[in-house]
């Protein structure tokens, strides 16, 4: 499918009214001479054309360079997110952000948008925290509305162990400094009241804990947003460009082959990194080296939209689903992996089946709504549910991966400390656990109880 | 959803089944280095394409075998004992 995302003519402003036209390289301008509106808000949105034809593109699509400082391959929400800060947090300009197919048409485009931090370790805590704090103020930041609904995650309990259970795992987030409530049935009944509460439930509910700063984010708007953030400041992304090899000298990545032709077949760069989550192994492959991870679909669905029937988000780690309504009022279904190797990006019946039984009878009343779409996307999975964002075996080549089925929520985070290690040359301290080395040390954070479901 | 034929069973549908990971993988000496131990216990090829991989027949007979199967597509290649080498996958059928 050949992107274009140009189309997407929204908002801008008076104060920057005339940030447009920018020069092409080879000198022409890239638009025309009429001033475009490049920021947007109120009086932008009464002052525009009546075509709304004098809004600036949100990105431009740009012809590749043959060198660049740093060349990110990926432009799902990690790989923009990095370049973002290079430009914004560290002054780097001169970057290139490559995708094979177009920009979130991976997992941020795929997956079903819950943030929270509600991890057990410190060093998980401090991350995803850190994360959903730059989540909080992201739509102001890049002045592009990214929706973040604060409506609280909701974890049920339906045995004495799963009671047992949640008030460890929420008293560890409190030790953490994260906000957590336990909550009694009664409570989980006021929040969610299309919860399978019948005396005869084959999973009752006997309470919960919710993380209120918990919520959902519409995934396009972030990547798009983090996109045209970097754009203004000057990166290039370049869009159906997949990266097919690693330039070396000696033992050193300088730069990347592509399936393109001409100048954009061999593109230079003095650090390489890769946000490429599912598909990291391949990269690896093909800069010698093999990673501690594997590729598993993980899918989700939709329903037919509805009026509002859930203002939260439940999850229930018995029956291994969550669920959330969408802005649209589709209501969001989630589950788990399909438990097997997989680059096919389309998930199971098997698995499908089971979410959807699930869901049935968790809320009963959703057994009437009519399934609208299912999809599934590559996930990269490592052994502690932890990220790598580090150095790799090969010197030039960064790596920002692992983050599997919950690598969403930690886009923000996962951009400003692979931005911060490509641009000073040192770990950022809250990525500092997360290096590959662990794998060999043993030292593994290991996530696996709170990052398994409600990715 | 794949059909997978059990070697005593026949064909069932993936649901009985559940995969068990990467096969032929040989466990080094004890004594070997934190770097070679690492790579047993977590590194693996994880490739798009023919992969070999133990499955268990759980809600079946229960036992274990191995597949040859294509990750990027699901199409099974080869299905072969625990304990027999890795055969070659069948050619591709011509034009
Ligand atoms: C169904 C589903 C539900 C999920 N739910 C949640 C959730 O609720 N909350 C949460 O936090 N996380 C969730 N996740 C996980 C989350 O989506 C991912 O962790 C996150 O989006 C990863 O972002 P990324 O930028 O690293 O990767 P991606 O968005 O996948 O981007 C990688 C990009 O790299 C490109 N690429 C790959 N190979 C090459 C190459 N050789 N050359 C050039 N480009 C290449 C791809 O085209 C792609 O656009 C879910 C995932 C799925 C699939
Ligand atoms: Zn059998």
């Amino acid at each position: 499918m050949r992107a274009d995302k140009q189309g997407l003519y929204i908002a801008a402003c008076h104060n920057d009214f005339a940030a447009y036209p920018r020069q092409a390289r080879d000198g022409t301008l890239l638009m025309n001479h009429m001033a475009k509106r490049t920021r947007y808000s109120a009086w932008n949105l009464l002052a525009a054309s009546p075509s709304h034809a004098d809004w600036a593109p949100v990105w431009l699509d740009a012809e590749p360079k043959s060198r660049y400082d740093v060349v990110i391959i990926g432009g799902g929400g990690h790989g923009l997110a990095t370049a973002y800060y290079l430009a914004k947090n560290h002054g780097m300009t001169n970057i290139a952000v490559l995708d094979k197919g177009w920009i979130g048409g991976g997992n941020t485009g795929r997956n079903t948008t819950i943030v929270r931090s509600n991890y057990l370790y410190p060093e998980s805590a401090r991350l995803y925290d850190f994360s959903v704090k730059l989540y909080e103020d992201l739509s102001r930041e890049l002045n592009f509305n990214i929706m973040f609904s604060q409506r609280g995650l909701i974890t049920l309990a339906h045995t004495r162990h799963d009671l047992d259970n949640i008030s460890r795992w929420a008293n560890a987030m409190r030790f953490n400094g994260i906000d957590a409530e336990i909550l009694d049935a009664e409570k989980v009944r006021e929040l969610a009241p299309r919860l399978n509460f019948d005396s005869g439930a084959r999973f009752p509910i006997l309470g919960g804990f919710t993380q209120r700063r918990a919520g959902s984010v519409r995934h396009d708007a972030v990547a798009w947003g983090y996109a045209r953030g970097a754009s203004r400041l000057g990166v290039d992304i370049i869009q159906n460009c997949a990266v097919t090899g690693f330039i070396r000298q000696g033992e050193r990545v300088v730069g990347v082959h592509t399936n393109r032709g001409g100048v954009a077949g061999e593109i230079r760069a003095d650090k390489v990194a890769a946000a490429v989550a599912g598909h990291s192994s391949q990269i690896a492959a093909m800069a010698g080296f093999r990673l501690p991870v594997t590729s598993y679909a993980l899918q989700a669905m939709v329903s037919e939209p509805v009026k509002p029937v859930l203002d939260t988000v439940v999850l229930s780690p018995a029956v291994g689903a969550y669920w959330s309504q969408s802005g649209k009022g589709e209501v969001v279904i989630g589950g788990g992996l399909d438990l097997f190797p997989s680059y096919a990006q389309r998930g199971s019946f098997a698995t499908s089946q089971m979410v959807l039984a699930a869901t049935a009878e968790m809320f009963p009343s959703f057994g009437r709504l009519r399934l609208m779409r299912q999809w599934a996307g590559i996930v990269d999975v490592v052994q502690d549910s932890g990220p790598i964002i580090g150095a790799t075996p090969a010197p030039g080549l960064y790596l920002n991966c692992g983050w599997g089925t919950g690598g969403f929520k930690a886009i923000p985070v996962g951009g400003w400390t692979l931005a911060h290690l490509l641009a000073t040359g040192r770990n950022h301290e809250l990525a500092e656990p997360f290096q590959l080395a662990r794998f060999h040390t043993g030292r593994l954070i290991d996530e696996a109880a709170a990052a398994g479901i409600a990715h | 959803m794949m059909t997978i034929a059990c070697p005593w069973c026949g064909a069932r549908p993936e649901n009985e089944f559940h995969c068990g990971g990467t096969s032929h993988i040989q466990r080094p000496p004890l004594d070997c280095s934190d770097a070679t131990w690492g790579d047993y216990l977590f590194v693996r090829a994880n490739p798009c394409g023919l992969h070999a991989e133990r499955w268990r027949h759980s809600y079946g007979c229960g036992q274990w075998f191995n597949l040859l199967r294509d990750t990027g597509t699901h199409e099974i290649k080869a299905v072969y004992a625990m304990t027999a080498p890795m055969p070659e996958p069948a050619p591709e059928a011509g034009p």
